[in-house]
């Protein structure tokens, strides 16, 4: 066995250990990915409604 | 608003060196332990996701009562925009927990003090956030949800002392214990590393989102001032 097999086998209890770091991987990227588009998005609708306001000013 | 901007990076920057470092140091510095082999690793997600699930509520109850006392703004923002990390932080604690208990303890879930206390937490953080989402009117939602994230707290002693006061299957402290650490120095500087690095991730998220909370209450006075005209 050489050894990048062995350390993925982590002792016969690799999947669960791959499984816990990359669940935590992919949730905690979700979340900053969701948080920033959410971001992005509130801040093309403030940019939208203020040039809807500033159109209708003049 | 400005503060966040020229902080963000900084604080993206210690969590990704944070997480980083301390994910090599999880895999090929920490030595595998005397008796859980390497399976012990799983602990560098599990327990810097359990102090964050913690960490999460904290921040929730402290902006709650400021909320609720001195009415400041920001401090509602604080507390609706940290309550899906804290969340994420349990459930990623409830989910390595469990990946770890089948090869140790022969099952994914036990119904024991620790375990089911954290649940608990996790349901308090769902309820939390669906109170915000259902009451319209946000300044009734901020009382509300502040009155829930307060009560909600009591929870918070209990998970923390569960293992002391039950007989339960999860190990006692070993780490913030008034006599000092049991835990060897090589698996426990790796863990604050990580630790460290989750802290600073919670902290770039929660910028984030409270800026995202508070262009969305932009929208909504503008959306309001345009229907009125």
């Amino acid at each position: 066995m050489d050894s990048w097999t062995e350390f993925f086998n982590m002792g016969g209890y690799g999947p669960y250990i791959w499984s816990s770091f990359l669940i935590a991987v992919v949730v905690m990227s979700g979340l900053a990915l969701q948080s920033w588009l959410d971001l992005k998005k509130q801040k093309r609708l403030v940019a939208e409604l203020e040039a809807r306001a500033e159109r209708k000013r003049s | 608003m400005n503060f966040s901007a020229i902080v963000l990076p900084y604080v993206w920057a210690l969590a990704a060196a944070g997480i980083g470092i301390g994910l090599y140091l999880s895999f090929f510095v920490a030595p595998p332990d005397y008796q859980q082999g390497d399976s012990v690793r799983i602990m560098f997600v599990h327990v810097p996701s359990a102090w964050l699930s913690q960490f999460g509520y904290g921040t929730m109850v402290a902006s709650s009562i400021v909320a609720l006392i001195f009415r400041h703004p920001l401090a509602d923002v604080a507390a609706k925009s940290a309550a899906p990390i804290g969340a994420v932080f349990t459930f990623l604690a409830l989910v390595a927990g469990g990946l770890w208990g089948k090869p140790m303890w022969g099952t994914y879930w036990v119904w024991d003090a620790r375990t089911t206390s954290t649940l608990v937490l996790l349901f308090i953080y769902l309820g939390y956030m669906a109170l915000w989402a259902t009451i319209e009117d946000p300044n009734r939602a901020a009382r509300v949800a502040a009155v829930f994230a307060i009560v909600g707290a009591v929870n918070l002693p209990i998970i923390r002392f569960s293992v002391d006061w039950w007989n339960t299957l999860h190990q006692p402290a070993s780490v913030f214990r008034l006599d000092g650490p049991t835990i060897h120095s090589s698996l426990l500087w790796p863990l604050f590393v990580v630790a460290l690095g989750f802290t600073f991730f919670f902290i770039g998220v929660l910028m984030v989102r409270m800026r995202a909370e508070i262009l969305r209450r932009k929208v909504r006075t503008l959306q309001m001032q345009q229907a009125a005209a």
